[in-house]
């Protein structure tokens, strides 16, 4: 990825569009960055395509093709590493 | 050359003849009415581009009985082009499957210098509209004649989208019924229709016809399946479908094809789950093939999500392998109304 925004600006970013999206909605629940969001249940699978758009246009960048798994979606901490690879 | 998908109107010396803006009593140009109400009746949607005041266009349209027929009308005094691109937007379709009518030459111009794709025509020319090829669909369908109120209803949804405390609420509060079947000879003309129409997420971007989808409808070596949403704004219509081969041990998915207006929805991971699950539930193993036509990255991308790996490739060509290990739950705010077997 070629745009420069820092890492906190991009996790911080991150976790506010997730949380926006949770499907829960107990209060105490606290976004952590190595939470997988799909196994906890915070969102759905269909959310991933949601995420991506939004990664997309928020980051103005485009992911690989290669790169499009939901592992990679998974939580705050793996988007970033793909971003920053 | 590609069908019209919509027709974006200028008003004054276009629809009309005279100029609002300069109090003359605008009068419809002959045989006007006509030609909007077979458009829309031919599922070709309409709006405007027009530089004038919006209630007062707005308020003439209504008097003239026509302003329930334009979506998204942009009226005001920007570039044409950046109308355009709103309309585009909105409608989610592609800039090559407009047609835009103006009498002004510059108009048409600025629209066609900033998009080469979109088709003008001078409305001087606008007898000749319900003859041109592109705006004459093979068939109509139950879909096409309810295109625009489809449209209107998406608009309404949206509207309570965006005062739904949380997508999640809203979702909920839709109703959604996703229902999936084999075709049979009625959904024919639709699916040729959709075939024909869905560029975005079509898996392979091969457009079937209806003789030969019919002949996949009766082999039993392949499966055809259309879905149908719906939710309490009403139908969306027949909006996937599937082309399934299941002569060997490993079923492969030949075609995959959503509408785009749905997309949001999810139901594409919904309709991927369910294949899944029955392939599973048979014993088989689940390979799809998927071409890559530039415009079908969506569709790549709900397969990859879903868990499916490439394993073969031959240019542009992909063949991709789900091991059926992960299939994700049905989300529960979408009722889906299915057969457990599809062989």
């Amino acid at each position: 990825m070629n745009t420069k925004i820092n890492d906190k600006e991009i996790r911080r970013e991150l976790k506010m569009y997730i949380e926006e999206n949770m499907e829960v909605f107990d209060e105490n629940i606290d976004l952590r960055d190595n939470d997988n969001i799909f196994e906890k249940g915070f969102v759905s699978s269909i959310f991933a395509m949601r995420l991506l758009t939004f990664i997309e246009s928020t980051f103005k960048t485009e992911v690989k093709d290669e790169d499009i798994n939901l592992a990679n979606f998974s939580s705050i901490d793996n988007i970033v590493r793909m971003l920053e690879k | 050359m590609k069908e019209i998908k919509c027709v974006v109107w200028d008003l004054d010396h276009t629809l009309w003849d005279g100029i609002l803006s300069e109090g003359d009593p605008v009068k419809l140009k002959d045989g006007i009415t006509e030609i909007i109400k077979e458009l829309d009746h031919r599922g070709i949607l309409l709006s405007i581009s027009s530089k004038n005041n919006m209630s007062d266009a707005m308020a003439q349209l209504e008097q003239f009985g026509l302003k329930e027929y334009f979506l998204y009308p942009q009226i005001n005094w920007s570039p044409k082009s950046e109308s355009m691109k709103i309309i585009k937007d909105k409608l989610n379709i592609g800039m090559d499957t407009f047609l835009f009518i103006d009498d002004q030459g510059f108009e048409r111009e600025e629209v066609a210098s900033i998009h080469p794709d979109i088709r003008t025509l001078n409305a001087a020319e606008y007898h000749s509209l319900l003859t041109m090829p592109a705006l004459n669909p093979k068939m109509l369908t139950a879909e096409s004649q309810r295109r625009r109120l489809m449209y209107m209803e998406e608009e309404i949804r949206q509207e309570e989208e965006k005062y739904s405390e949380t997508p999640r609420t809203f979702l909920e509060r839709l109703n959604m019924k996703f229902t999936i079947a084999k075709a049979n000879m009625e959904d024919l003309k639709r699916a040729e229709e959709l075939t024909v129409r869905t560029n975005q997420l079509n898996s392979t971007g091969i457009q079937y016809d209806y003789q030969q989808l019919e002949q996949f409808m009766t082999d039993p070596d392949y499966c055809l399946l259309v879905c149908e949403l719906t939710d309490r704004f009403g139908s969306y219509g027949k909006i996937g479908l599937v082309l399934l081969e299941t002569r060997t041990d490993i079923w492969k998915i030949k075609l995959l094809l959503m509408s785009c207006r749905i997309v949001s929805r999810g139901v594409g991971t919904v309709l991927l789950s369910y294949i899944m699950k029955t392939a599973k539930a048979a014993g088989k193993r689940l390979q799809a093939e998927f071409k890559k036509t530039g415009r079908n990255r969506q569709m790549m991308i709900a397969y990859q999500l879903a868990n499916f790996i490439e394993v073969g490739r031959d240019k542009d060509e992909l063949l991709l392998e789900n091991d059926l290990s992960t299939i994700q739950p049905y989300p529960p705010y979408i009722e889906i109304i299915a057969s457990d077997q599809l062989v």
